[in-house]
This record gives structure tokens, C-alpha cells and sequence, in this order.
């Protein structure tokens, strides 16, 4: 049942999504990419300019959700612009961003779900950008610091070499690091690797595959529980690890070859001492022979 | 009894560890590889012993915050404090012979230290409400008094403070918010205290205070048509004299005897002619003032009857001590004039001007600069006659003690305030250079080896051994003035606030040169220059060019960022300047560029306040490196006030064409905002230009690499909650957290972003490989933390399989672009530590293979090397073996704090502000310099010197082994013979 109410819901929200986006945008996909924190969305406008609407200042729907706990948990929908430049050239509307903010009882609003519709190049666009290539200049983007009251403090711009765009056709990856509803920094380009060195061709088709992310900050880890502490038993007294016990042998070997060394050395010598004992009393008698021829030589 | 062996367990771990990592050093090697320098500061007091007992002393305060007292024969500290950076001495004075009494932290701390050994008696905190200016007031003690009573201003009220135990006997509310008190006076034998100000800008206040319990006796003010600036002082004991605002009338207030009278007269009538705008000099003498315009002093004197007399005007620079007194009711004072190379000092009697009471002619190096201030001092020479020396601060911050027309002695208290370190090489030995002066004979070294052979025999006496030590100590072999082996001597070029730059050697700290920069100098074109860094410009490969190397300081000639900037060029050898540009566009950043011109002279990239940038040296060659590699040229800037970090790239083609070639415009390439509400720069750190990076794999416990991130345009960035950025303790665990950024600055990519929730800055960070480790406050726990982060490329995690390699299908060799997206995984710790940081640096070796360590300025002052491995995010609470044969040690709560890792071992440096690191020639061992107002200098092997001998090494026990070894095979040897023989003859 509940299972049931979660996908009734679902199918809600992208039902309001697509009526509450400009109708004339057709997506060739609408595959969710899953990324480390939010969905992106690929998709790829078609459509001349003049069909897509001017990025106009953010709209904004609010949906109540009647299944939650709290009442304060709702969804609203926002939309704010994305302006390009041509190595120093001016600021032009290029598209527009709409993503969903999510509001919580407790916790701040947060940006989610990022969808970006682009207007397509026109024809003097196209010159401009093979021009760049042609110079390997910068291809810019701007969108406004906060989305509620654009441009909120200033633009954050991000640019990149319009050579790495290029594949068979464009292809870009923005991730919009966001706090709330500011956006601090867009982290611009494309997908995968910037190709170097620069290929001199053209796009063949002029159409941009996008990619969209929101990213926020990464929450820094706890430390996990202590050894000192889970050492301590319940009774309160701190019982000991004990390192597997290792063998005497183990343990003494560097002082128990020395000594047995010694004893060997000892016994061989004891032995000896008993068979010199036994020889010496011969010898005496030998020694005891030569001494008087001695005497007689002086 | 488990619990005993836990412990006798944790005790041994202890030892070991300590044994492994410390860089502990015995008694007897203090000294052999390190110096320590103590300095004061500019002094901008001074107050001389008068009791008998200390008047071979003279207590100082300083602009470093310092309160010392010094030895008048040869200047050494006695005792010193270096108050904290907020805690700024406003006045002090000695009080009833034995107590120094100090006014600071902006009037609010009152404090009595005792005068022969600088303990402090009592302390005391005056309240105060409103701003005002803060005076100390100690009545000159007459007989042998046990009390008296200290007057000090603060806040709108008076405080009559006890000199016994700094007891507040009584507090007086003195007026409004528009009264301003300027003066505080008792005149002598007189029950009464005077308050003098301004009551707005156009009234002369009066107030006459009770002394014994601070009850208001009378209340005057007179009215004045003009307005008054704030220049005043009292002429003895009933005359205030102030100027009006645009400096051409000279108001005098006689208030002697509860009668308020004022006059004003215009100055130009007084010294003549067109005096313009005059400055009232600050000096306090008996019955005359002195006035300053841009050229002139001029004196003037104050007559009984309160009329004004002109003595003299003087032409040159002049500098006055206040008044002393001496003998029976007589008071001198002295005048201090610069002549080209040489200062005359004048002593006069205060009611006789025309006569002279002493004159000397004084030699001064004219690389001290002029004379700031001067402080005069009697004393009784043989003949029983009064004479007279003077403590002279000078425009390089040196302090001079001159006496009998000569310099007694002087100290470089300039190098209290340094503000920035390079290094150079010292020149290439060569056979015509003579060092034989620090060379011994023979004869000298075969008794050293000698003496340290009997020393390590233990049959040394203790004549012996002093001797031993002596020697170790004065070892010539580390204060030659040319290069060594290892690498260990070298030159430390560092700029002071006082625009003078020095250049110590490493071996023993000495001044090898010093430089008064001209263009940091004080002049028309540059009224308030101040330097900024110093950078290495040329640096001579010795053997393809035969020059000396030089360096570049960059200065600015007012406070502020637009500040039009001052370039200088100096010999590193000869200490000359031998260029300089003259003031120019602003200079807001300096950025080297990794490129270097035939002359081997590097190119700099300065970036002015338009974020335009300049290219030097100015030299079509320069010009065409630049231009060939400016595809590649980045730059950022964190505009820390408005929360906002922008990347620039030059452009091509300047916008103005032909109007200056080295000039480029900027284009804005990136910028990331942070939310004002939220968020708030609080520190930023870099990676070192000179990093020597050894290798980029990491092997890992289970034959596994990892790969780490490193890249050179990496920048940590750390912002904390507006409420975080206070004091400790001022917000809640709630209200503040920390956020920090790693951010390649090419393209302004957030590689890593990471939140530390409830806590706050004051963040210190540094940046190294691919980690960095910072520390700050943890509001939760109450403790001060340390944080690791430490980031590796996952592009390249695959070229691990061997086959590949071989095969040669790995893209280990593909190139690097920060326009690709990297693949990057960031791991992280974090760990309690006690002490809070003033400054982080971390070792660099000239290969980078040697292990590092971190390297931590605490709050005593002193530097803590502490290992990386301890701060490294892969620590788990049971490594397994094959971990704990790779290195890692067991993850514990908090960072240990091993006593015998102190770098700075026993001593201080006092008012610590950085560390800095310089590789030696030998891999193991780098160079430590740390500096606040002390300077320390030490040698550092984080893993020991497995690279060469230690120099304590017994050569001479080599080789009497090897002797005696020899000895006893020949012995044994003829022995066996004899016994052979003996054998066969049997």
C-alpha cells in the first residue's frame, strides 16, 4: 500500500515537472543519471531559438504534499537563467536552468533536481564558436549567485576552452555547487577529458548533450568509537587484549641457544678435564725424566 | 594488575614512539646546530633608574608590545615581556624607585612589575565607557615613601589607583561625550588634579579634582573663536598650549591658582615669516615648547609674566628628549641634530638656551638612517662633575647607546619585525678565495680529535670537557662565508617593517649585511612606504655565469592596496641595491612565474589593483618567453572582505595598443561567490612554489598504489559562519561551522568541499603534496582540532596491472589538463589537539623523499615537530600487520604531544609569527627559521641522517679502533709465533 502511494506520488511530481516546464522543449531523454548526491539529467533541446522561451525571472510553483508527517515539507519549483559569452564578448541568454527546492522542517532549503534546457546556436553563435576553437579562446557561462532574487550578490562565471566541448557533437557537464539557494561556483566542461592537443575539426552536429548536477557540502566524518573506550567492560574496569601467547621458544630462543652454547661448551670442557686428569699423572712422570739431564747440561 | 601491564604497555609505546619520531637533542648539543636571537622592537619609551640601586639599568616599551628592562654597559636584556598583540603599551613609568608601572591594552590594564627582576606585582582593570585617550600619571617620588598614588585616565574616568596593590581608591566621571581630556596634571606638593581638554571643538575644559578622594573642586571652561586640533601639551606646571585646527594659531591657557586666562597668537608673528602649518612637538620641557612646520623647529619659551619668547630656529631635522632633572632643581634636555654622516648631540640647560651644557659629535653608519627619538640619562664621572648619555632609536628601529661622543653599543631591533624570508646560496669556494682566517692548523685539529677522544673514552676532567663544549660551539667549520657540501650554510635575506634588509647566516645567526633600502625610505613621492615581500630575482647556475645573485623587494607606498608600489633590486652578496623603479602602478600580488631569462633573472608577474598585469624585468626577451608561454599563465585573487574568489588569464592582445608592451589586460575566467550571510574567508594557503614532490604513487599496506592528486594550482580555502570568526566562545556550537574548499585555480573547480559543523576559525592551514592538514576551534568538544585531508587521482587507479605497463596500454604518460574532469577521491580525519597554533609550516627536503613533518607554532611560543604519519587519514583502530608494516599507527582520539619533540627545546620565540623551511643540499635534512620579535634558526632531520655522519662523530675513536685493532693482530700474531716455536722446541 505504501509502495503504491510512493509511486502515485512520483508520477505527481513528474507530472507537474513536465506541465510546469515549457511544453515546447522535447527531450530525447529523460534518463536520471545517478550521481554522488543528486540527479542530473541529460537531455538535448532541439527547436530554433526563437521557439524557446527568454529566460525570464524565476518562477516559482509550490506544491503541498499531503502524506508527510510534518506540514512543512513541501516542493517548489524554481528556474533561473544561463547566460554564455564568446572569449570577451558579452553576456547573451543561452538557456535556463529549472530544479526543485526542497524545503524541510528543521533543516535548510536545499536545490535539487536539476533539469537545463538550451536554447540552440544561432547562426552567428556557430561563427563565433568556431572562431574560438580556430584561436583556442574561452567559452564562457554565467548564472546568478542566487537564484531567488537573480543575480543575487554577483554572476558566478565559470569558462572553459571551447575545444574540450567538442566530441562528434557538444557536449558539456555542469556541476553547480550550491548552499540553500546560492549557488557559490559552477564547475564548467566537459564530461570526460579535455582532448589534447586540440583536434582542429568541427562539431558535426550543433547540438549540446547536457549534464546537470547540484553538489553540496560533504558533511565531515565522525571519528568511530575508541579502542580506550570499548576496552572498558561493564563493570568499569579495563580489561586488557591479551596478545596471543606466544610459545617459550618463541619468547627465549636468543637467550637459550647462547646458554645452551655455554653448557655444551662447559660439558665438552668437563670432559676433557677428566681426560686430562687421567693423562696428566702420565705425563708428570715424562716431565720428571728430563729435568735432571737438565741440570746436568749446565 | 592487567590494568598495571596496560598501562606499563601504553608507557612503552610511549618510549618507543618517542624514541622513533622525536627529533630530541641532548643538553650538550644545544647550540651546536641552532641560534637564537632575542630583540625587543622599536622602542618608543624609555624611562632610566634613578634609584641607586638600578642606575646601570633603563626600562624600555616598545612597538612590538615588549616591556624589557637593559643593561646600560652592554645592552642586554635583563628581563622582558612580550604582551600580547592586543595588548599595546599606551605610558608606563617607574614608581617609588621599585615598581614599573604600565598603562595597555588602550588604557583598560594597569599593571606594576617589579623593577629588578620584571615579576609582575598586581594587576588591575579600570572600567571606562566611553573612548578616550588613556594617560598614566605617576607623581615623581620625593622622599622614602612607602605609597603613592597613580592616576590613570581611561574611558571617561579618572582613577586614583594605589601603587601598594592596585586597589582603585577612587573613580571620577569626568563630563560628556563631547568632552575630550587631554591632560592630566598635579603639579607638585599640591593636593589638587588638573583635567584639561576640550569640550567640543571650540571650548577649553578645566577640571580641578580632590586628590585624596577625587571630589570635583571646580569646573572652567573658557571659549576659543577658532577650533582646536588635537596637538596640546602642558608647559610646566600652569601653562596649556594647543594649536587650532589649520595650524597658525598657537592658543596658551594659564590656569595657575583656579584663574583660567587665554590668549592665541598667531605663529608666523612668533618665528616669522611664512611658518605655514606647525606640528607641536611632543617633548615635555622645563618652560618652552617646540614647534615643527615642514622645514624648521623653532623653540619658543614661556616667561614667568606668560609672555612668549622665540629662542631659536633650527634648520635641520632635529630630534629632543624630555626634560631631566638632575642636581639641585636643574633640568636638561637634549637636542639630537643629523649632519650628513654624523649626529650632533647637544645637551642644554633648561633656563639657559644659549648655553650649551655638553656637545659631542657622534659617528653613526648612515645605513641606520636618521634619528626618531632620543632619551637622556646623567650620571657623575670621575671628576664629580654631571655627564650625560642618550639611548637613540633610529629610522632602521636600531637602538644606540651614546656616550663621550661614542657609540657604547647598539642593537638591531629592527629584526623584531620581520616580514618576510628568502634564502641564498653563499659563493662557490675557490682557491683564490681566502678562508683561511676561519681555517685551523693541524696541530689545533689532531688536539680537538684528541680531547673529544678522551672525552668519549670518560677520561676527560672537567676542564676538558668546557673545553670540548667550547670548541663544538665556536666550530669555524659552520660560519664560513662559502659554500658547503651539505648545504647547511646559506644566506637568510629577510625585510623589516623599517624598510632595512639584512642577511644573516645560517651557520650562527650573525649580520653578514645589512641594507637601509632608499626607495622604502620616507620622501616626498612616497610619504608612508612600507615593504611587502621579498623574492629571489636571479639565481646564478655558479658554474655557467659568473655573477652574484640578487633579490627583489616589493613595497608600496601607502597602507592601502591602491598604494602606488616600490620595486628594489639588491646584490644578495655585496648588499648593494643596484636598481630600483621608482613608485609605480600598485602592486596587490607578486606571482614568480616558473620561467627564467638568459641572464637566469626570473619572471615576475605583478598585479596591480585593475588586476592588470605587469611583466618584469622589462626586457624584450622577457617579453618574448612570456608571450610564448602566456596560454598558460593563470592567476586568481580572494577578495576575503566580500567572501568572492576570481581566476584570470592575460589577454593576448593589450587593449591600448603601444602604450605599454609589459602590460596585460585580464579576462575573467571564473568566480565563485560565497553567501555573505553564511559564509566568511577566514584563511587561504597554497602549495610552495619550490615543493620538490618525489613521487606520485603511494604503496599502500596490501601491495596496493594509490595515486595522489598533485597539482600545483591547488588552493585550500576555509570559511566559517559570520559568528565564527569572533573570539572563542562568542557563538554556539549551532550558530558556527567551517567549511573548506580545495579549488584548482585554473579553471575554479571545487574538488572537494566539506563541512565541520560547530566549529570556528581562527583556522591555520598549510597546504603540501596532495594534503593539507589545518587546525581550529571545535565549539562541540571544547578543544582545539587538527584536520587531514588528502586527495588522490582515480583517473589513474587502473594502471596497476603489470601486464599493462608492459604492454604499455596505461595513460601514465597521456597529458594532464585541469579543463578535464578529474576523477578525484578525497579521504579525511580529524583529531583532537591541545595546544591552539599561531603559525603551521611543514618540512621541505631537496628531493622530497625524506618524511615530513609538520611543524607547529603553539601559544608558549615554541615549534612542535610532530610526524605527518599522525595526522593521516587511513589510521583505523586495529591496522592490521601488513598496515603496521607500512607505517600506520593505531587511530587514537587525540594527536600526542611527545615533550622531547619541541624543536625550539628549551628556549622561546617570543611573539611567534611564522615558520619558514629551506632544503638543505643533504636529502634528510632541512633548515627551520622562526621568527616573531626572537629568531631561531635550527636544523631539522625528520628521519634522522641516514644520509651522512652526525658531525659529533669520533673520527679520532675510528681510528684508534683501527690502531688498536692493527696493534692487537700483530700482537696476537708475534704471540702465536713464540708459542709455535715454544711448541716445536717442546
Amino acid at each position: 500500500m505504501a509502495k503504491l502511494d510512493v509511486l502515485v506520488l512520483t508520477l505527481c511530481v513528474v507530472a507537474i515537472a513536465a506541465v510546469s516546464l515549457p511544453s515546447s522543449l522535447a527531450f530525447q531523454s529523460d534518463k536520471l543519471l545517478v550521481e554522488d548526491e543528486e540527479f542530473g539529467l541529460e537531455g538535448i533541446p532541439s527547436g530554433s531559438r526563437s521557439e524557446v522561451p527568454q529566460p525570464s525571472p524565476p518562477t516559482t510553483a509550490t506544491t503541498r504534499r499531503g502524506y508527510s508527517d510534518s506540514d512543512s515539507d513541501s516542493d517548489s519549483k524554481v528556474q533561473f537563467p544561463l547566460e554564455h559569452a564568446f572569449g570577451d564578448s558579452d553576456f547573451t541568454p543561452a538557456g535556463s536552468f529549472s530544479a526543485r527546492i526542497k524545503t524541510w522542517s528543521r533543516s535548510p532549503q536545499k536545490l535539487i533536481m536539476p533539469r537545463f534546457s538550451r536554447n540552440g546556436f544561432t547562426a552567428e553563435e556557430k561563427a563565433k564558436f568556431q572562431k574560438l576553437i580556430e584561436e583556442d579562446d574561452f567559452y564562457k557561462i554565467r548564472v546568478p549567485s542566487n537564484i531567488l532574487s537573480p543575480p543575487g550578490r554577483e554572476f558566478v562565471v565559470s569558462s572553459v576552452k571551447a575545444r574540450c566541448l567538442l566530441r562528434d557533437n557538444l557536449e558539456e557537464y555542469f556541476s553547480i555547487h550550491a548552499d540553500g539557494l546560492n549557488i557559490l561556483a559552477v564547475d564548467y566542461g566537459s564530461p570526460k577529458t579535455c582532448p589534447y592537443p586540440r583536434q582542429a575539426k568541427l562539431p558535426g552536429k550543433w547540438t549540446f548533450t547536457s549534464h546537470a548536477v547540484f553538489k553540496s557540502a560533504k558533511l565531515a566524518e565522525r571519528r568511530p568509537i575508541f579502542a580506550e573506550e570499548s576496552l572498558i567492560g561493564d563493570n568499569g574496569e579495563a580489561e586488557v587484549v591479551k596478545p596471543p601467547e606466544r610459545s617459550f621458544w618463541a619468547k627465549y630462543w636468543m637467550y637459550l641457544i647462547p646458554l645452551g652454547l655455554i653448557v655444551m661448551n662447559a660439558m665438552t670442557q668437563a670432559m676433557n678435564m677428566a681426560e686430562d686428569g687421567t693423562g696428566g699423572q702420565g705425563q708428570q712422570g715424562a716431565v720428571r725424566g728430563p729435568a735432571p739431564a737438565a741440570t746436568r747440561r749446565r | 594488575m592487567a590494568e598495571r601491564s596496560f598501562f606499563l604497555f601504553l608507557l612503552l609505546l610511549f618510549l618507543s614512539s618517542a624514541v622513533e619520531f622525536s627529533a630530541s637533542i641532548f643538553e650538550d648539543q644545544v647550540g651546536l646546530m641552532d641560534w637564537h636571537q632575542k630583540y625587543i622592537g622599536k622602542v618608543n619609551h624609555a624611562v632610566f633608574h634613578t634609584q641607586k640601586t638600578g642606575r646601570k639599568r633603563v626600562v624600555v616599551s616598545t612597538e612590538e608590545n615588549v616591556l624589557a628592562s637593559l643593561d646600560l654597559r652592554h645592552g642586554d636584556i635583563f628581563w622582558r615581556h612580550v604582551l600580547g598583540p592586543s595588548d599595546a603599551i599606551e605610558a608606563f613609568d617607574i614608581a617609588l624607585g621599585k615598581y614599573v608601572i604600565t598603562l595597555s591594552s588602550g588604557g583598560s590594564i594597569l599593571r606594576a612589575w617589579n623593577l629588578p627582576d620584571g615579576q609582575m606585582i598586581w594587576e588591575s582593570f579600570l572600567k571606562g565607557s566611553r573612548s578616550s585617550k588613556s594617560m598614566l600619571l605617576v607623581q615623581p617620588s620625593v622622599g622614602a615613601e612607602k605609597e603613592t598614588v597613580l592616576l590613570a585616565f581611561y574611558g571617561g574616568f579618572l582613577h586614583a589607583v594605589s601603587s601598594i596593590d592596585g586597589e582603585i581608591l577612587w573613580r571620577k566621571d569626568l563630563g560628556s561625550e563631547s568632552l575630550e581630556i587631554q591632560q592630566i596634571v598635579q603639579p607638585v606638593g599640591i593636593e589638587v588634579v588638573y583635567a584639561l581638554g576640550f569640550d567640543g571643538s571650540s571650548q577649553f575644559a578645566a577640571y580641578e579634582i580632590n586628590a585624596r578622594n577625587g571630589e570635583l573642586m571646580k569646573h572652567e571652561s573658557v571659549h576659543f573663536s577658532g577650533s582646536f586640533s588635537r596637538e596640546n601639551l602642558v608647559v610646566s606646571d600652569g601653562v596649556f598650549v594647543a594649536l587650532d585646527a589649520s595650524g597658525s594659531i598657537l592658543v596658551t591657557v594659564h590656569f595657575q591658582n583656579g584663574e583660567y586666562s587665554l590668549q592665541e597668537m598667531r605663529i608666523s608673528s612668533l618665528l616669522g615669516g611664512n611658518f605655514g602649518k606647525a606640528k607641536l612637538l611632543g617633548a615635555k620641557l622645563p618652560h618652552m615648547f617646540a614647534l615643527r612646520n615642514d622645514k624648521l623647529t623653532g623653540f619658543l619659551k614661556v616667561t614667568d609674566e606668560g609672555k612668549l619668547e622665540t629662542l631659536e630656529r633650527i634648520n635641520n631635522e632635529v630630534s629632543i628628549s624630555d626634560s631631566l632633572s638632575f642636581a639641585e632643581k636643574q633640568r636638561a634636555f637634549a637636542l639630537v641634530q643629523h649632519n650628513d654622516n654624523k649626529v650632533e648631540f647637544r645637551v642644554k640647560l633648561g633656563h639657559e638656551w644659549n648655553k650649551d651644557l655638553l656637545q659631542e659629535t657622534v659617528n653613526i653608519d648612515p645605513n641606520r638612517g636618521h634619528v626618531e627619538n632620543v632619551f637622556i640619562n646623567n650620571y657623575i664621572r670621575t671628576d664629580r662633575s654631571y655627564g650625560f648619555r642618550a639611548l637613540i632609536v633610529l629610522e632602521d628601529h636600531s637602538l644606540l647607546l651614546v656616550q663621550q661622543g661614542e657609540v657604547v653599543w647598539k642593537r638591531e631591533d629592527g629584526l623584531a619585525s620581520i616580514l618576510d624570508v628568502t634564502t641564498a646560496e653563499l659563493p662557490v669556494e675557490k682557491v683564490g678565495v681566502s678562508v683561511s682566517k676561519v681555517e685551523e692548523n693541524l696541530h689545533e685539529w689532531l688536539k680537538g680529535h684528541i680531547l673529544k677522544l678522551k672525552g668519549t673514552l670518560m677520561l676527560a676532567t672537567p676542564e676538558d670537557v668546557a673545553t670540548i663544549q667550547g670548541m663544538r660551539l665556536k666550530n669555524s667549520e659552520k660560519s664560513k662565508i662559502t659554500r658547503d657540501h651539505n648545504g647547511f650554510r646559506k644566506l637568510l635575506i629577510v625585510l623589516t617593517r623599517s624598510g632595512k634588509v639584512f642577511a644573516l647566516h645560517t651557520g650562527d645567526g650573525r649580520i653578514v649585511w645589512s641594507l637601509l633600502l632608499r626607495s622604502l625610505r620616507k620622501s616626498e613621492a612616497c610619504t608612508s612606504p612600507t615593504g611587502i615581500r621579498i623574492y629571489p630575482w636571479q639565481i646564478p647556475h655558479h658554474h655557467a655565469l659568473d655573477e652574484n645573485p640578487s633579490v627583489l623587494v616589493v613595497g608600496r607606498c601607502l597602507p592601502t592596496d591602491s598604494g602606488p608600489g616600490v620595486l628594489s633590486f639588491i646584490d644578495a652578496y655585496a648588499g648593494k641595491e643596484f636598481d630600483s623603479v621608482a613608485p609605480t602602478h600598485s602592486v596587490v600580488q607578486i606571482i614568480p612565474l616558473p620561467f627564467t631569462d638568459a641572464l637566469e633573472q626570473r619572471l615576475h608577474l605583478l598585479i596591480d589593483a585593475n588586476q592588470r598585469a605587469h611583466l618584469y624585468p622589462r626586457s624584450p626577451e622577457a617579453l618574448t618567453i612570456f608571450n610564448r608561454e602566456m596560454s598558460n599563465v593563470y592567476w586568481y585573487t580572494v577578495v576575503a572582505e566580500n567572501g568572492i574568489i576570481r581566476g584570470y588569464a592575460p589577454k593576448s592582445t593589450s587593449v591600448n595598443e603601444g602604450s605599454d608592451e609589459y602590460c596585460f589586460d585580464p579576462t575573467d575566467l571564473w568566480s565563485i561567490v560565497f553567501p555573505m550571510e553564511s559564509e566568511k574567508i577566514v584563511a587561504w594557503v597554497t602549495r610552495k612554489l619550490s615543493e620538490v614532490v618525489h613521487t606520485q604513487a603511494k604503496v599502500i599496506a596490501d601491495q596496493d598504489v594509490m595515486y595522489k592528486y598533485i597539482s600545483k594550482n591547488l588552493l585550500f580555502v576555509a570559511t566559517t559562519s559570520p559568528k565564527g570568526t569572533g573570539e572563542i566562545g562568542s557563538a554556539t556550537p549551532d550558530e558556527s561551522s567551517l567549511i573548506v574548499y580545495l579549488i584548482d585555480t585554473v579553471t575554479g573547480r571545487i574538488l572537494h568541499r566539506m563541512i565541520h559543523k560547530g566549529c570556528q576559525a581562527p583556522v591555520h592551514a598549510v597546504l603540501s603534496e596532495n594534503w593539507v592538514v589545518y587546525h581550529y576551534f571545535n565549539l562541540r568538544s571544547h578543544r582545539f582540532e587538527m584536520s587531514v585531508i588528502e586527495i588522490y587521482d582515480q583517473s589513474r587507479a587502473d594502471n596497476k596491472d603489470v601486464w599493462k605497463l608492459v604492454i604499455g596500454k596505461h595513460n601514465l604518460t597521456s597529458p594532464v589538463s585541469s579543463y578535464s574532469r578529474p576523477e578525484v577521491k578525497a579521504e579525511s580525519q580529524s583529531y583532537f589537539f591541545t595546544h591552539s597554533a599561531k603559525a603551521i609550516a611543514v618540512t621541505s627536503t631537496a628531493k622530497g623523499i625524506t618524511s615530513r613533518q609538520l611543524l607547529i607554532g603553539t601559544v608558549g611560543d615554541q615549534v612542535l615537530a610532530l610526524d605527518k604519519r599522525y595526522l593521516d587519514p587511513r589510521r583505523k583502530t586495529d591496522p592490521t600487520q601488513a598496515e603496521k608494516e607500512e607505517g600506520l599507527i593505531p587511530l587514537t582520539d587525540s594527536l600526542p604531544i611527545i615533550p622531547q619533540s619541541y624543536v625550539t627545546h628549551a628556549l622561546k620565540v617570543e611573539g611567534l609569527r611564522d615558520i619558514i623551511t629551506v632544503p638543505a643540499k643533504l636529502e634528510s635534512t632541512t633548515l627551520v627559521f622562526s621568527y616573531g620579535v626572537d629568531l631561531f634558526l635550527t636544523r631539522l632531520a625528520p628521519s634522522r641522517t641516514y644520509d651522512s655522519l652526525t658531525e659529533d662523530f669520533s673520527y679520532a675513536l675510528l681510528l684508534l679502533t683501527i690502531v688498536v685493532l692493527v696493534g692487537a693482530i700483530f700482537a696476537t700474531w708475534i704471540l702465536s709465533e713464540k708459542k709455535e716455536l715454544r711448541e716445536k722446541w717442546r
